[in-house]
């Protein structure tokens, strides 16, 4: 066994022992179990809501909106990035506007969707592709920009259009931009599925838990929260190994 | 020049917003014309909402920043500096990190109940990450000399803190910071509107189920004008704290 793997190992062994620790607090500290279950109620749930419950629709329903809002918002955001992003015309009149529009926190414009088409699936799909847009087209924006001058003029002497000098020179070279922006795209599109889900009372975890609490189903309620943490756990390692894959070109 | 470009397109914009709705004598209980929202900004101004939500969102907010940074703060210059337990701590940090804010909405509800309490303790949570991730590669990227002349001048571990270790990550603590309090104003924002009857994201929530569309697009713009604000606030402070030693560090979230 390497150090490394030792490590790892006591590290995990550190997890499992604030687990532990939760599960005293819940059993012997006097806090009403309505309001603090234990890991073993919440494991319990998690099995019961999977062998016969609603987890797996209710998670399905979740991941499916958050990856379609995403994926939209990054197809949107290289499109629209590579377009401003190598045109001098648009970085001079279109890119400040986009600059005044960011700060503006994403949920703030779930009332105004709502307000206009409505409390429907369709609604949460916009909200989290408008969300997870910003980061995926600013960074486009800047790594399509911020190509080095001499690829520039190679391309310029050879004579590629400007669709390919896009496709062939900027967009790879913007690649490790274009990346870390949809992780962050990812991560937003994830809260936003979650806001979208409370606040439309669509099918989904976010509703789910948002009920639980009400009704007091402790249980059920962090068994959500867990499933959720689970989801963005694994969106991120997934994608952080994607990205790995696509930029091995990058370490060599 | 180059303010004028960009404030060409937004202008023009305005401009066809304006006119299309009074030509075409749009009544819309989801749109209203820039002159309308104007004119319910002023109001609210004038009655005092604008002050009053402001001062319930900023107030949980910074709370909630502060609780959440220096948790971070401190719990980054521990792991920093007794690496063995950067390392033990990977696993739970790495676990528990993805567990988005919003999810511990309904946690919060249930324990605390609506108010200032639910609000400041997700907005710590929110603020909590940033400032440990950025905070500990701030303190494992110090220069190896300066902790070696640390140890030749025998500095406390104290010493070593405040002399050596805080000076030299300040700039980098600083552009988390700035990072957490974006954080903190979107997180608290969030949870206004999903959940929490307080502040401009509740006043926000109000106005569209109350479909007052003017009243509605004055927050949205509100919120954005104080999220730039203090934005700019602190990339001023950055600017004249630190030089370029802040301003060459971009922070990548």
């Amino acid at each position: 066994m390497t150090a490394r793997a030792l490590w790892m190992a006591g590290s995990v062994a550190v997890t499992a022992l604030i687990i532990f620790v939760w599960q005293l607090v819940a059993n012997y500290s006097g806090i009403a179990p309505v309001f603090l279950p234990g890991p073993d109620r919440a494991w319990n749930a998690l099995v019961a809501g999977f062998s016969g419950g609603d987890l797996p629709r209710l998670t399905y329903a979740t991941v499916e909106r958050m990856i379609y809002g995403w994926a939209l918002a990054s197809v949107a955001g290289i499109v629209l990035g590579a377009i401003i992003g190598s045109s001098q015309l648009a970085r001079d009149y279109v890119a400040p506007m986009l600059e005044m529009v960011r700060p503006v926190p994403v949920s703030a414009f779930m009332p105004v969707v709502i307000a206009f088409i409505g409390l429907t699936g369709k609604m949460i799909m916009i909200v989290i592709a408008i969300g997870a847009v910003w980061p995926v087209l600013l960074a486009t924006v800047h790594g399509v920009s911020s190509v080095e001058p001499r690829l520039v003029e190679v391309s310029k002497s050879l004579r590629l259009s400007r669709l390919e000098t896009i496709w062939k020179i900027a967009l790879p070279n913007s690649q490790p931009d274009i990346l870390a922006g949809m992780r962050i795209g990812l991560t937003v599109a994830l809260i936003l599925t979650v806001i979208g889900e409370m606040l439309t009372s669509e099918n989904g975890l976010g509703y789910h838990i948002l009920m639980a609490a009400r009704a007091f189903r402790s249980a059920d309620l962090f068994a959500g929260v867990i499933l959720l943490g689970l989801i963005g756990l694994t969106s991120n390692v997934i994608l952080q190994e994607i990205e790995r894959y696509m930029l091995r070109w990058k370490r060599r | 020049m180059k303010l004028l470009k960009g404030a060409l397109l937004p202008v023009v914009l305005l401009i066809l917003w304006e006119v299309g709705m009074r030509t075409h004598n749009v009544q819309s209980d989801s749109l209203a014309a820039p002159s309308q929202i104007v004119v319910a900004f002023w109001n609210a101004i004038l009655d005092g909402t604008i002050a009053r939500r402001t001062g319930e969102t900023l107030r949980a907010a910074l709370i909630g920043l502060a609780l959440g940074s220096g948790c971070g703060l401190i719990l980054s210059i521990v792991i920093g500096l007794v690496p063995p337990v950067a390392r033990l701590m990977q696993f739970s940090i790495e676990v528990l990190r993805p567990v988005p804010a919003v999810a511990l909405i309904p946690i919060a509800i249930l324990t605390l109940g609506f108010g200032y309490g639910m609000e400041i303790s997700l907005v710590a949570f929110a603020t909590f990450w940033p400032v440990l991730i950025y905070g500990h590669a701030a303190i494992t990227n110090i220069d190896a000399q300066l902790i070696d002349l640390s140890r030749v001048l025998r500095l406390s571990t104290t010493a070593r803190i405040t002399k050596i270790i805080l000076p030299a990550t300040l700039p980098r603590f600083f552009v988390a910071f700035r990072l957490a309090m974006a954080v903190s104003l979107i997180v608290a924002v969030t949870v206004e509107i999903a959940a929490n009857p307080l502040g401009i994201g509740n006043e926000l929530m109000t106005a569209a189920q109350s479909l007052h569309p003017d009243l509605m697009f004055a927050m949205v713009l509100w919120i954005g004008l104080i999220g730039w604000a203090l934005n700019a606030g602190l990339l001023f402070a950055q600017r004249r704290l630190f030089g370029p030693a802040g301003g060459a560090l971009t922070v990548q979230p």
